[in-house]
């Protein structure tokens, strides 16, 4: 669905998306990087369980959270990709354990 | 457009929404002439507790309003909820102070005991709870509790949707809501006359002044007295995550979406809305030590509000003497007095009065000379 404008020249990062490793572009937006890879959603609804996916892709909306090296919920849109990152999506409601 | 109505509010936070729903309910025809969007406006900042406990220390009938208004609520959520089918997910079912040292928590008691020890007061149902018991009933509180105290009365609602709801039952209920109406001029001869900021006049056999930090500047129009200021208070907020703090305290809580709230600094700051962040960073380490687990979460949003605060903290409910049919009222506990504010105070203002219970809360108590 999401294709890029132009080759960018950045150097390849290389990096996992739930244990699939994906090359992306150095300075790409994690969120970037998963529409590229057709995640149209990244999550689900902690308070209705509905399927979400990024939107403002500018740290606005707070729809595009992801797990990120082991930190849950953080903004894929506000986080650039690195070499050997490990995102997870699909999380849901976060728990905290007493 | 109508200029001519029987009652207008001059306000629509939760104070002037719940007076004007309760007016219209009387069959008056009534308007709200509201601020715009960058009001002050404690109603968009608050903490959302409907709440009892350590409420009316040398206010008796403090205590007592707050108790009936807390009595309300369940029937003024399920009126909310039947007028707009928005649910205010007001939850009853009890509410903690907890304490993090022995003097915190001595302090607590001798507030409760302040409080319900005074002649004329209604007491609140409480009980003191060392540490363990504390960890007992609320799983995850952390070590460095020692202790704090409960009461049965207290809880809380999800205020983003009681705002909405309150202001769905005002549109329902027939009552024009005018958004961007600052009043700039209050004329009386035989009705009230109000002159709108960029020009316009509304005429009104009644009005009550519901308008938070600015009934200070409109009270004296009509012969009143609402010397409020501002106290700032600072919000912090963190992702949703899964139910684990079913009763709220008083400084943290879990919204019924899984949001945690965490609240209550108190800052003489005039009317800045400048967040603080070394208050903030008390708050957030006061609340991890309350319940440590909840310091992985992310923080998705801080906010800074202004309280509106009366001298002595105390509500003022007022009729004019010398503009008569010209009411204010305000209070720092918009939530938690909703519910009284509807179906007491609006009533008896409708019909032109003050009920009994509210007479207490003039401005003139603010005026006796201290002799000390």
């Amino acid at each position: 669905m999401f294709r890029r404008l132009t080759e960018a020249d950045g150097a390849l990062v290389s990096l996992t998306i739930n244990g699939v490793t994906c090359d992306g572009r150095a300075g790409d937006s994690v969120a970037a990087l998963l529409l590229e890879n057709g995640y149209a959603a990244c999550r689900t609804s902690a308070v209705s369980g509905k399927p979400r996916g990024s939107y403002c892709m500018m740290g606005v909306c707070f729809e595009c959270l992801v797990e990120i090296d082991g930190v849950a919920n953080r903004q894929a849109c506000m986080v650039q990709i690195a070499e050997g990152m490990d995102v997870k999506t699909g999380t849901g409601r976060r728990r905290v354990t007493p | 457009m109508s200029t001519h109505f029987d009652f207008v509010v001059i306000g629509g936070g939760l104070v002037g929404a719940a007076l004007a729903r309760g007016i219209a309910r009387e069959n008056l025809r009534v308007c709200v002439l509201d601020e715009g969007d960058v009001a002050y406006r404690a109603s968009r900042g608050n903490f959302a507790l409907v709440w009892q406990q350590s409420k009316g220390i040398n206010m008796p009938a403090y205590a007592n309003w707050t108790r009936r208004s807390v009595e309300l609520w369940p029937a003024y959520a399920e009126q909310l909820q039947n007028e707009t089918n928005i649910d205010v997910a007001l939850q009853q079912e009890g509410g903690f102070h907890l304490a993090l040292s022995d003097a915190e928590l001595e302090r607590l008691v001798s507030i409760a005991e302040r409080v319900n020890g005074q002649t004329g007061v209604n007491p609140y149902p409480y009980s003191v709870l060392n540490g363990d018991e504390i960890r007992r009933r609320l799983p995850g509180a952390g070590p460095d509790v020692v202790g704090g105290t409960y009461s049965p009365l207290d809880g809380h609602l999800n205020c983003l949707r009681l705002y909405r709801a309150m202001h769905r039952a005002l549109i329902a209920a027939g009552v024009d809501y005018r958004p961007g109406n600052r009043v700039v001029r209050i004329d009386y001869t035989d009705s009230f006359s109000l002159s709108i900021e960029g020009g316009g006049q509304i005429k009104a056999r009644h009005i009550a002044l519901a308008a938070g930090l600015d009934n200070a500047r409109l009270a004296p129009m009509v012969g009143l007295s609402a010397p409020v200021r501002p106290q700032r208070g600072n919000i912090i907020v963190t992702e949703k995550v899964a139910p684990f703090l079913k009763i709220p305290v008083q400084t943290v809580r879990q919204t019924d979406e899984g949001s945690v709230m965490i609240g209550d600094s108190q800052e003489e700051s005039g009317l800045s809305e400048d967040i603080n962040n070394g208050i903030m960073g008390v708050m957030a380490r006061r609340a991890v030590r309350m319940f440590p687990a909840i310091a992985d979460l992310n923080i998705v949003r801080m906010w800074a509000c202004l309280r509106v605060l009366s001298p002595d903290g105390f509500p003022i409910y007022d009729h004019s003497v010398t503009h008569p049919g010209a009411f204010v009222a305000t209070c720092h506990s918009g939530v938690t007095l909703a519910a009284v504010h509807a179906a007491v105070l609006a009533p008896h203002m409708a019909h032109g009065r003050l009920p009994p219970e509210a007479k207490s809360f003039s401005a003139r108590r603010l005026h006796v000379s201290k002799t000390d």
